[in-house]
């Protein structure tokens, strides 16, 4: 009897997993815009279902940046009748999220978005923990908590976090908002100088010397774009320089744990597998980054006077010297 | 095409149209070349979502929006016919200006009208699904706005605008004050811009700081591709061209985004030349055509 039982199991493992496999997922692409990091996340994602032996038909569409094209698209989806819709960057997955209440076609089916800093500020879940509706999705929001934790590892007699952001970005005004909370809970102070533009990157720098023991960045675009001039005060007035990216550690911040976009897609991937096999996407909870990388810069910190702690260096991943 | 395209591009020729007649205003009417609408259209989006959002009806935020696209106009025309600034850079300056502007307003770069009440949703409450209730809404809307503009073309006020931008030096000439014509003409245009942009807002769920990258482009291609198509002899000819125009546009986009010719595709990234060459072939036809019919 036991032996038929497993039997049975095995022949019906079998038999889903080969069902599992015969069938041919359409899923229908909408990105905003090409960009290394979102391009990262589709391949990411392609790939994670591919090594899943999942098959699928993509149909990709990017709409060049161009807000009327990611609707145009949304609404081209609904002919495209996918099992599934996948939302690369805020505009695009506001577009579909509208374009499925819009289409009768499309009511059914899950949307699941990526690389979206603020899903319930950008209106496309209610609730991280129950995104309800037909949407969930993965997260590009950085884990502030555990960046700050790693800083007060540094130093920990920590005052004053200095923090340089451009404030016409939805991204690090979420970011600082969170910083702000967490120095709070870790007591300390922030103090902020922001730059609109790259050129002002280097005043804003300058203005924190003397206010500030240590200067965090997040992942801003003006700042990241211009963080050689953030370097080179930081080199000249001794002050630790972190970030909130890793690319900015060869470039000369001393650490930063960030995650890159690959490996975001390939969260995403298992996401979608899983409502392939069944997970109701309104009970899937939005996930962020699981896997961060810890990169660390020795030249960096000698030239900025910084004392790296055993710890540090045991967990780094990687090691500029 | 597939029909949830073809509709799809119905709505945003319709939606996009009322845009297209402010433009078609300036450009064509006032021979002013108005790079505000850039700013004006999320201006629009903007100040209706934060208001909806704020708690005023969806309706009376369009006028909100229409008056601000109005006073946006407004400052442009004034920056070229009082502080004598070349038009172009006028229009520059303020589409530059109202990108700050619309920040402060919205308090970000972006404000999001997802599960909030807009002019679709009584219309969708009873019982018309969203995809339809948007192209006929904004049918409706764009149609009455060209009706409306021809009619206030045949007014003397009308005239004089026409007169303004054929001849401004003749105008003048009979006591006319054209500063006054061309500050209410642009004013007119971008109210018309940001109408539309405010109801984009509330048709794709959300308003963004970046969403009128390009909208003059889409404008003038618009209003020349109507001309093409449908010509423009008489005044009320040439307010339905351009709204047809709009509607040729987007109806070239969503092909483009579906092209397919045997196994080969166009990658998404190809999409920016094929509506540049699609604009290009309706700029030619007509030259094309004369040269022909010469030989």
């Amino acid at each position: 009897m036991k032996k038929i039982l497993s039997l049975l199991t095995v022949i019906l493992t079998l038999a889903s997993l080969t069902m599992a496999q015969a069938k041919t997922y359409t899923i229908s692409v909408n990105q905003f815009v090409e960009h290394p990091a979102l391009d990262a996340v589709l391949k990411g994602f392609q790939d994670y279902l591919k090594e899943q032996n999942i098959k699928v038909k993509y149909h990709i569409h990017n709409a060049q940046g161009n807000m009327a094209t990611a609707n145009q698209i949304a609404q081209q989806i609904a002919d495209e009748d996918p099992d599934l819709v996948l939302a690369i960057a805020t505009p695009s997955a506001q577009a579909c999220a509208q374009a499925i209440k819009k289409s009768p076609k499309l009511q059914n089916t899950p949307l699941l978005f990526s690389a979206i800093t603020d899903p319930v500020g950008a209106g496309l879940v209610k609730d991280l923990n129950r995104p309800g509706k037909n949407i969930t999705g993965v997260s590009d929001l950085l884990p502030i908590d555990q960046h700050l934790k790693m800083v007060k590892i540094f130093y920990p007699n920590l005052k004053r976090l200095g923090v340089i952001y451009n404030s016409g970005e939805a991204n690090s005004k979420t970011l600082v908002r969170l910083i702000h909370e967490q120095a709070k809970k870790m007591g300390f102070k922030v103090e902020e100088a922001t730059a609109s533009k790259t050129s002002e990157v280097y005043q804003a720098a300058k203005g924190l010397v003397g206010r500030v023991d240590a200067i965090y960045i997040p992942t801003d675009n003006t700042v990241i774009s211009a963080i050689e001039s953030v370097v080179k005060v930081c080199i000249q007035n001794k002050i630790p320089l972190f970030a909130g990216d890793v690319d900015s550690v060869a470039r000369g911040a001393v650490a930063a744990m960030g995650f890159d976009y690959y490996q975001h897609g390939r969260q995403t991937g298992a996401m979608a597998k899983r409502i392939f096999m069944g997970a109701v996407p309104g009970e899937t909870p939005v996930e962020t980054q699981k896997d961060l990388k810890l990169h660390l810069n020795l030249k960096a910190a000698k030239k900025m006077n910084v004392k790296v702690p055993e710890e540090i260096l045991k967990a780094a991943d990687k090691i500029y010297e | 095409m597939t029909w949830y395209a073809f509709i799809g591009a119905i709505e945003q020729g319709f939606v996009y149209g009322i845009m297209v007649l402010g433009v078609y205003l300036t450009f064509r009417i006032l021979d002013f070349p108005d790079l505000t609408v850039d700013g004006s259209l999320p201006l629009g989006a903007s100040i209706s979502a934060v208001a909806i959002t704020h708690g005023v009806n969806p309706f009376l935020s369009l006028a909100l929006a229409m008056g601000a696209g109005f006073l946006a106009g407004m400052v442009t025309a004034i920056l070229n016919t009082k502080l004598k600034i070349l038009h172009l850079l006028a229009s520059i300056l303020t589409m530059i200006s109202l990108y700050s502007i619309n920040i402060r307003i919205m308090d970000g770069p972006n404000v999001s009208l997802l599960g909030v009440n807009t002019i679709l949703d009584p219309f969708i409450s009873m019982g018309i699904p969203g995809y339809l209730a948007a192209p006929i809404i904004f049918g409706v809307i764009s149609i009455s706005i060209t009706l409306l503009i021809i009619l206030f073309m045949y007014t003397e006020l009308g005239q004089t605008m026409l007169a303004t931008g054929d001849n401004p030096k003749m105008i003048t000439s009979q006591g006319v004050n054209t500063h006054s014509i061309i500050i209410l003409g642009v004013g007119l245009s971008n109210a018309l811009v940001a109408l539309s942009g405010a109801l984009i807002a509330q048709n794709q769920g959300a308003a963004d700081v970046n969403m009128g990258v390009g909208t003059i482009v889409a404008g003038l291609a618009s209003v020349i591709v109507g001309e093409t198509v449908f010509g423009s002899k008489s005044i009320p000819r040439a307010c339905f061209a351009a709204l047809i125009g709009s509607i040729i546009y987007r109806l070239a986009i969503a092909l483009a985004l579906g092209l397919k010719l045997g196994n080969f595709s166009f990658a998404p990234s190809d999409l920016n030349l094929i509506t540049a060459i699609l604009v290009v072939l309706s700029l030619t036809t007509p030259q094309l055509k004369k040269r022909l019919i010469k030989k």
